[in-house]
């Protein structure tokens, strides 16, 4: 028997599917392009004061005194604060210290030199890759051990051991981390660069006393956050100090570059010796893993409980972990937190497992499939990336790649994630006029969420893309939760959907007397409301919209993970397959990226396009990470030496080789709903490139990124060219 | 950055009365892509700031009778572009391509590149030329991969300019004007190894400013320049070599090599260029040189790698001024 109580909220069957599933430009696509978006580090608002901060120059020290009294005396200065009075200790270098605000930028920054401040200067530790020159800056997490590895190894038929490292790496996010702050009274208007609209202005009014309700939030977009912009942070909480000893004027403050890098959040390394065993079949039996890492002042870094990484059910193993404290700026999220580092690491081990055995290791994946959670998934998600790349033909035992200076390689990487909705409620509205609107305090992060949300809305309302106004940005708008976890798409589409649902119910009942049938009967499709089975009763849109009358409707919508499951709009967990093919001139060291190929599933795909444009991306910073990234800190004098774009060095469009694209779409995958993309594909790709130069050089490089110094070093260590 | 006095002088004369006894007076400003960024992180501070963007006379690129003489202010893409240089002087065409990035090309100048300062992460963060905290340099025990393998100190920089190596190897001749007259130096000797921490890495006094490169004519001259730099674009060179052929028939009569990026300036193989004379450019011979070519690097803990991308640069470049492989062009 139908549920008459409950409305239908399912997502129609693939086939019936007008809008979704089906590739759509993004919204605001031109507007990027052309320069009309506006980020909230363009906007000026009238009477606009420039913040800047004074951060510390010392890894470790403390402040015995500051006088900010030339700074008072700048032109143009209108309010200086110490963030860090006499006796307070600074925990790492680029920490804030004083901040001011004055009419302009230059006379900010003036007054911020002029601040001057003495420190007694104290012991620190800036690097991590050594551990034993940690002392006691490193705490071992104590040991997990299932099954008995011991023995295993002692039995196994080939047993593998190396060093693996990736380091410390940054967010780089274009727009950098920071706000324009203003009071009207005892209000507060915030215009930060976050993926949390509905919760900032929370987090922000905890920190200065200002009840929620009365900080009005707003952003169009933002320029990247990669996981790093979810608080309002020390710089939030400075401009709006600085805006009401100005008078409410508004305050801006946004990190310079430098800053950014040095404090704005950053991807933990991780170190370790890893040993893995298998039988004579290439069945993986025991797995051993000794790692370390830092995520900063707090250690911290990483779960190793995530080894070994995806395949999870290998059946002894031993691991250990140490946290090291350093005095560096925090980790923070960093798309699909961990999960880059412990594929690096588990993918090379099992690659390098496979050369010593001179077995395949596309092979060695798929046969040990069986080890992780979605067996079926990770095989034919293997298969099908070893056909796009063409690996029969391409791939050659480790080293076995002919004469010539540029020796060819392909590598596989594997990963996977969870990727439910969030909390999220929608309110949709339909005017007497015809209009639509869907408001969600969501934020687009450069995704497509925005796009996504008037799909969703189109599909239900039988309308086109064009004639939905989404409306998210702002803390009026019914709360949405933060973009973190790739949970957004999962949450946005799930609410509007059931709201845009229940609010066309309302339609139907309001428009089934003229049409002379019960509302049970009705669908809305191309613009129209139809008689279902009957097309020659219809009434158009906007003939339908004009029986509300001067009413409009209006209805919620609301995504609650823990009713979802049931629900069956969305859901988490989904695998990823990538291969990387590089080639690498033994003589100089350098790798070039030919193709990475990606093969991801992500349940119900609502637009392929920017999903796709997910996986480019994500493919790109793997190959930035993979080829170039790392902090380099000295720790003679405690200071990060490459804060910058110069040194710190990202891919650019001719590095980045050829991305391939596959998404698994398929009938079993679309059933599972919708399913977060932002983060899973950005963790495979530093394993497979990883490991497809070593295939290609015929030995590991252990350490990321894959530079011409360690690339010869490698190389010479196995006794001159590949 | 510390307030400065802007002046924009339409003539040289005028140009050089503004200039004064010690760069804390005055400063040359050209396309501004060095010296803003050193001024922005409190690195270099000055009170006047000279733009000679708007002298006429420093511009152009034309022949004379013995080579080519480029204005101080020709900036990378008219270099680049410029088909008298592209013809014949392919060592400075590709090198003048390799730096950095459309936007740098179009706004930097050959004058500002032989003039910039160097890239050297401890000097661009406050530790002084030669980087020392204490009486002590910070770069045999720090972060030194970028650093120099020739030169042994106290000086570890690395010369930053891509356009010293070609030149030197062409034999080129730099021009200098101040209030008192001009001088011309060449191009070899224009790049010197500061003795103290207050020097400067080229032989330029405060009133003096670069008008004109004379470049010898090259007509018969096999010359190229191999970059070798981790990302394919916006990057410094790790390594790279440029390299001059005087030929006699097949062989060569007078080689030049000179290797950029790895010592305080550009660095010259005499010995492993002397050895070519007479030879023909093959595998074999390109590689002895480059072999000799880095004999004496003195690489630190973190750069030995410079030594063999130094040497890859040298035999590349050889191989692609004799016309076999490696079109001259970074990997
Ligand atoms: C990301 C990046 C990558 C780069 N990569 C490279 C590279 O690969 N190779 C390379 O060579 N360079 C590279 N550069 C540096 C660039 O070439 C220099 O910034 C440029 O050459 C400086 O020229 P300019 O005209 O802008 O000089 P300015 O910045 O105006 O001046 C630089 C210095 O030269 C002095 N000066 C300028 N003109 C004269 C003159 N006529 N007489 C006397 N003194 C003068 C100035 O006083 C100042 O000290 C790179 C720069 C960046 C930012
Ligand atoms: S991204 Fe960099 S190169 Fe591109 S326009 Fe902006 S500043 Fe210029």
């Amino acid at each position: 028997m139908p549920d008459t109580t409950t409305p239908n909220y399912h997502w129609p069957p693939m086939a019936d599917r007008r809008v979704i599933g089906k590739s759509h430009s993004r919204l605001d696509g031109i507007q990027k392009a052309s320069g009309a978006a506006k980020y909230n580090s363009d906007i000026k608002p009238a009477g606009m004061l420039f913040g800047a901060i004074l951060t510390c120059p010392h890894a470790h020290a403390r402040v015995t005194s500051i006088d900010t009294s030339e700074a008072e005396k700048i032109p143009g200065v209108t309010a200086v604060r110490v963030i860090m009075g006499p006796g307070k200790e600074v925990q790492w270098g680029g920490a804030e210290v004083a901040s001011v605000s004055a009419t302009s930028e230059e006379a900010a920054n003036d007054a911020v030199k002029a601040i001057k401040v003495e420190y007694e200067e104290l012991p620190f530790l800036v690097r991590e890759d050594d551990i034993s020159k940690a002392g006691n800056r490193a705490k071992a997490a104590g040991e997990q051990v299932t099954g008995d590895p011991d023995k295993a190894f002692q039995e196994a038929a080939y047993t593998h051991e190396g060093d693996y490292g990736i380091p410390v790496i940054t967010h780089c996010c274009l727009e950098s981390h920071g706000n324009v702050v203003a009071w009207e009274g005892d209000k507060l208007s915030l215009w930060p660069s976050t993926q949390n609209v509905s919760g900032i202005g929370g987090d922000l009014g905890r920190a200065i006393n200002v009840s929620a309700a009365n900080i009005h939030v707003h952003q169009d977009h933002i320029g990247g956050g990669f996981g790093s912009k979810f608080p309002a942070d020390l710089w939030g909480v400075e401009a709006a100090e600085l805006s009401k000893q100005s008078g409410g004027k508004p305050v801006k403050i946004f990190l310079d570059r430098k800053t950014e890098l040095l404090i704005a959040g950053n991807r933990p390394s991780a170190f370790g010796h890893i040993k893995v065993a298998a039988d004579k079949d290439g069945k993986i039996t025991a797995w051993e893993s000794k790692t370390w890492s830092t995520g900063g002042l707090a250690g911290g870094g990483l779960s190793a409980d995530l080894f070994p990484y995806v395949y999870r059910k290998v059946p002894n193993r031993r691991i250990n972990h140490t946290a090291i404290s350093t005095n560096t700026g925090s980790a923070r999220a960093w798309r699909a937190p961990n999960h880059e580092q412990v594929s690096y690491l588990t993918c090379s081990a099992i690659e390098d497992l496979a050369a010593k055995m001179k077995m395949d290791p596309l092979e060695v994946f798929l046969k040990n499939a069986d080890l992780t959670m979605r067996e079926e998934a990770y095989t034919s998600q293997l298969k099908k990336a070893a056909e796009l790349a063409d690996w029969k033909k391409n791939w050659h035992q480790r080293g076995d790649s002919g004469s010539g200076a540029v020796k060819r390689g392909l590598g596989i990487g594997v990963g996977t994630w969870g990727g439910a909705g969030h909390a999220s409620q929608c309110q949709a509205t339909i005017h007497p006029d015809g209009s639509v609107e869907v408001e969600l305090g969501s934020q687009d992060l450069g995704t497509g969420t925005r796009t996504i949300i008037a799909m969703v809305a189109a599909e239900t309302l039988g309308l086109p893309v064009s004639a939905i106004n989404v409306k998210i940005g702002d803390s009026t708008y019914p709360p949405s939760g933060a973009s973190g976890g790739s949970t957004t798409v999962g949450g946005v589409s799930s609410s509007t959907r059931k709201a845009t649902v229940n609010a066309l119910d309302k339609l139907f009942a309001a428009v089934a007397p003229s049409l002379g049938t019960t509302p049970d009967k009705l669908e809305a499709v191309d613009r129209r409301i139809v008689v279902k089975g009957d097309t020659s009763k219809s009434l158009t849109w906007e003939a339908a919209c004009r029986k509300l009358g001067t009413n409009k409707i209006s209805e919620s919508g609301e995504n609650n993970p823990r009713t979802a499951p049931r629900e069956g709009l969305n859901t988490g967990g989904v695998a990823g397959v990538q291969i990387a093919d590089v080639s690498v001139d033994t003589e100089t060291g350098l790798v070039k990226m030919n193709r990475l190929i990606a093969v991801h599933d992500c349940g119900l795909i609502i637009n392929p396009k920017t999903a796709e444009s997910q996986i480019f991306g994500a493919c790109i910073m793997s190959v930035c990470s993979a080829l170039f990234e790392e902090r380099v800190a000295d720790q003679q004098i405690g200071r990060v030496l490459n804060p910058d774009m110069e040194f710190y060095k990202l891919a650019g469009i001719m590095d980045i080789g050829e991305i391939i694209v596959h998404l698994d779409i398929s009938p079993e995958n679309d059933k599972r709903g919708v399913i977060g993309l932002g983060e899973p594909p950005a963790i495979p790709g530093d394993a497979a490139i990883g490991n497809a130069v070593a295939n290609a050089i015929g030995v590991r490089v252990p350490q990321l990124p894959l530079t011409a110094d360690r690339v010869l070093a490698a190389l010479a260590s196995k006794g001159g060219n590949a | 950055m510390t307030p400065f006095e802007y002046s924009s002088p339409a003539s040289l004369n005028e140009a050089l009365g503004l200039l004064g006894s010690s760069w804390s007076d005055a400063v040359v400003l050209a396309g501004g892509t060095d010296l803003i960024s050193l001024m922005k992180d409190g690195v270099f501070s000055t009170k006047r700031v000279v733009n000679v963007k708007d002298i006429k006379d420093l511009g152009g690129i034309h022949k004379t009778g013995h080579g080519l003489r480029i204005g101080s202010t020709v900036t990378f893409d008219e270099l680049a572009s410029s088909p008298l240089v592209r013809g014949e002087y392919p060592s400075l065409h590709e090198a003048a391509l390799g730096i950095a990035s459309p936007q740098i090309r179009n706004m930097g100048t050959v004058g500002g590149d032989l003039c910039q300062r160097p890239r050297c992460w401890y000097y661009r963060g406050g530790y002084g030329l030669f980087a020392m905290k204490d009486g002590k340099s910070l770069v045999p025990n720090g972060e030194n991969k970028y650093h120099a393998i020739f030169g042994g100190g106290p000086a570890y920089f690395v010369s930053a300019s891509s356009l010293g190596p070609a030149l030197v190897a062409l034999g080129a001749t730099i021009k200098l004007a101040s209030s008192s007259g001009s001088r011309t130096v060449e191009a070899a000797k224009f790049f010197v190894t500061p003795s103290d921490e207050n020097g400067r890495e080229i032989d330029l006094k405060p009133n003096e400013l670069v008008t004109e490169i004379l470049v010898p004519s090259a007509s018969g001259v096999k010359n190229a320049t191999y970059e070798i730099r981790q990302r394919e674009a916006i990057d410094w060179p790790l390594a790279t070599a440029s390299v001059a052929l005087h030929m006699k028939g097949s062989s060569v009569a007078k080689a030049s090599i000179v290797l950029g990026h790895v010592a305080p300036t550009p660095w010259e193989a005499s010995q492993a260029a002397a050895g070519l004379a007479g030879k023909t450019i093959s595998e074999d011979t390109a590689s002895q040189a480059a072999e000799a070519a880095v004999s004496g690097a003195q690489p630190l803990s973190q750069n030995g790698y410079k030594v063999q991308l130094a040497k890859v640069a040298v035999k590349r470049a050889l191989l692609a001024a004799a016309g076999k492989a490696h079109t001259a062009h970074h990997a």
